[in-house]
């Protein structure tokens, strides 16, 4: 048997395969398998990030984030973040594909217009934002003020300053999944419209029973994309709020800045990845093995 | 043979352009190229330069990042020789994993006479001396003379918590916010309850907290509902939750609020974030200690505040201890009181301040009793952001003061 598995020609079949993924296994060890296994090892010590680690703990610093209320609220803020995603963005960007996807007079402007808030830094784009919302001399601030009254600060509100970041949110990233979709309607067969067209199928009719089935592999990779972007979210939330007011707008990585790095509790910071790595992982891997591979892509 | 000569002169004469002993001292700081703080800096960097041939490369950095960035550039070939420190448990932490150098033997008892012993002594660990001071700060009450003539008040005769309290009803009813506060950023808010501990606490309740526990004394606690009677007449701007402290300080110094807490700092501060770049004029302006509270264990002469300074690291070579007590010294430190840019620890350089607040803060800090370090700072990073996020709390109403004293607590007991 070991003859059989160390034949020279499974290695002859093999050698080119080897050599030429060792240089990419290799840095994908050390860029990113490598830092998961020590994070998870940090995680069990209590550790100011100087010097060594030294102080053992075992399981408390997890035990003491699901104990935490901010990180819970976390978690329900990213379940938000991601039903917001999935049930606003996507539907509205799918809906604003439909009509751009076409060729008519002043499409490109308009696909340009709104593919352009994906294009900025995701901080300059919370920067114009915290502008925007400033009750005295933003833009809300003006618009309340033009009728009379006084404008609220709706990230200073802990009832709102959750659906502020949403927002923000849908803003930023509805034109790359527009155009992901875009993408996909104009790579759809004309043949298949036509004939749609000649047995009587109105616009809604073949976008709901023609595009819009053709086009869900396509849906499925924003779903995707989507999901694991909301579970990562940061840059729009901290200049937006600093996950305040009063912790109630953190995501589970803007807590993990807040208290793992910022205060300097590296093992509850690595703890916190740790947990953060197997949400991620754990979607991604039910993703793959479901929705994905139903549509042969796993 | 003649072109080998030549060569040679001219190698030689390269070489010894170079000085070959020159260091480069890498500073790492916070004053950014407009501030009156980087004048003096400056100047001592090209005083300094021209004097010993040597290098200083200033980098600037911004606290909040400074604050995260530093406990990796410690640990890393990049480290800055010498880097701003707000001292206290943040300072005691980086001492405790071996980043700083003890220069006890460098910095002679004669320098050390020159600065104040309170100042001194703040830059020291378990008897090492780990860095210098560079100035005092102190959290007073500013006010803005216009808007509180208006609401027919005089906050200079504020002495005790009820009396501020009456102040800022008066104000309030005359239509006029009463305080600037940047919640967004936290740190400005834990000014009140920290304050509030001190005039309830004083310097023994403190330090047997930081020994012994007890956090959520009923001192303490006392001070939580201080706060909420405060926070009770809605004093501050409207969505002061989303305004960062740079933010409140420039509404301060356009004249939109009638009382500011905040440090020393805020004197500049306010006038250069101001619209006009002037703020309020210092005849308009006044300041006044943060009231007593009634049955207070603390001392009305008890202040809150800073004591900033240098900490040098330990791969620091020795010219940066000489740069240091350099700069530290009359002649820069007179010109950073006179541009009043701070309130300096070098002792007679106090007599440069122009501004009659500065003047009166140091004589403060001089008689004080007690100058309490920001907690935020002097507790450590983890402690301190939790007494950061209570004091938030505390203004939002979202805990009680005894559940707040507690979450200090826990942390306390969490970091033993």
């Amino acid at each position: 048997m070991n003859k059989k598995i160390f034949s020279s020609a499974l290695i002859e079949k093999y050698s080119t395969v080897i050599i030429f993924l060792v240089p990419a296994l290799t840095l994908f060890t050390i860029f990113v398998v490598s830092p998961i296994f020590e994070a998870a090892y940090f995680s069990f010590f209590r550790w100011n990030g100087m010097g060594s680690p030294e102080k053992y703990v075992g399981f408390k610093n997890y035990t003491f984030l699901f104990k935490n209320g901010i990180f819970l609220k976390a978690l329900q803020n990213n379940f938000w973040i991601i039903f917001v995603s999935l049930f606003i963005q996507l539907p509205f960007a799918l809906f604003l594909a439909l009509f751009l996807a076409n060729s008519f007079r002043g499409a490109a402007i308009f696909r340009s217009l709104f593919f352009l808030p994906y294009i900025l830094a995701e901080i300059v784009a919370s920067l114009i934002w915290v502008y925007i919302y400033k009750g005295d001399y933003g833009l809300v601030g003006a618009i309340w003020g033009f009728f009379g009254a006084d404008a609220p600060w709706i990230t200073a509100d802990k009832e709102w300053a959750l659906t502020a970041i949403l927002i923000v949110v849908v803003w930023k990233y509805f034109g790359i999944h527009m155009m992901i979709m875009i993408s996909g309607l104009q790579g759809i067969s004309k043949e298949v419209l036509e004939a749609a067209k000649i047995d009587g199928a109105g616009p809604v009719t073949t976008a709901l029973k023609i595009k819009i089935p053709i086009l869900w592999p396509t849906i499925t990779l924003s779903i995707f994309l989507s999901t694991l972007g909301s579970l990562q979210l940061f840059d729009l939330i901290m200049p937006l709020t600093m996950g305040g007011p009063s912790n109630s707008t953190h995501s589970m990585v803007t807590f993990l800045y807040d208290f793992g790095v910022g205060r300097m509790r590296l093992g509850f910071g690595s703890a916190i990845s740790v947990v953060i790595f197997i949400i991620c992982f754990v979607v991604a891997l039910i993703y793959q093995t479901t929705i994905l591979r139903d549509k042969g892509y796993n | 043979m003649k072109i080998k000569k030549i060569i040679v002169s001219i190698i030689f004469l390269f070489a010894i352009s170079f000085n070959v002993n020159a260091v480069t001292i890498k500073w790492l700081g916070l004053a950014q190229d407009d501030s009156a703080h980087k004048q003096d800096i400056d100047a001592a960097i090209a005083d300094w330069e021209a004097k010993t041939g040597h290098e200083v490369k200033w980098q600037y950095m911004a606290g909040p990042d400074l604050k995260l960035k530093l406990p990796t550039m410690l640990q890393s070939d990049d480290a800055p020789h010498l880097f701003y420190s707000w001292g206290g448990g943040v300072m005691f932490e980086q001492a405790e994993a071996g980043f700083l150098q003890d220069i006890s033997t460098l910095v002679p008892d004669s320098y050390l006479e020159n600065l104040s012993p309170a100042a001194a002594d703040a830059f020291t660990y378990k008897g090492e001396r780990v860095g210098l001071p560079n100035l005092f700060n102190q959290v007073v009450f500013w006010y803005n003379k216009d808007l509180t003539e208006k609401a027919g008040v005089d906050p200079s005769t504020i002495v005790m918590w009820d009396d501020l309290l009456a102040v800022v009803k008066d104000i309030k009813d005359e239509g006029i916010t009463p305080i600037c506060v940047g919640g967004k950023n936290k740190w400005p808010l834990h000014f009140y309850w920290t304050l509030l501990h001190v005039r309830n606490g004083g310097k023994a309740a403190f330090f047997d907290a930081l020994e012994n526990g007890g956090w959520d004394r009923e001192e303490y606690v006392k001070s939580g509902y201080e706060f909420q009677q405060l926070v009770d007449l809605e004093p501050f701007q409207d969505g002061f939750m989303a305004v960062e402290y740079g933010d409140a300080s420039a509404a301060f110094g356009n004249g939109k609020c009638a009382l500011h807490l905040m440090g020393s700092w805020d004197y500049n501060g306010a006038k250069t974030r101001s619209t006009s770049g002037e703020g309020i004029p210092d005849d308009r302006m006044g300041t006044f200690q943060f009231p007593m509270t009634a049955n207070g264990k603390g001392n009305p002469s008890d202040t809150l505040g800073g004591i900033n300074g240098w900490l040098v690291s330990k791969n620091a070579p020795k010219e940066a201890v000489d740069f240091l007590m350099h700069y530290i010294s009359m002649k820069y430190q007179s010109m950073g009181a006179k541009s009043g840019a701070y309130m300096p620890v070098y002792k007679g350089a106090e007599a440069e301040m122009g501004n009659r607040f500065f003047k009166q803060q140091a004589l403060n800090v001089g008689n004080s009793t007690f100058h309490s370090i920001f907690w935020d700072q002097y507790l450590g990073r983890d402690i301190g952001e939790v007494v950061n996020d209570a004091s938030v709390a505390l203004a939002t109403k979202d805990i009680t003061p005894e559940e707040a004293a507690q979450q200090v607590q826990d942390a306390w007991e969490f970091n033993q």
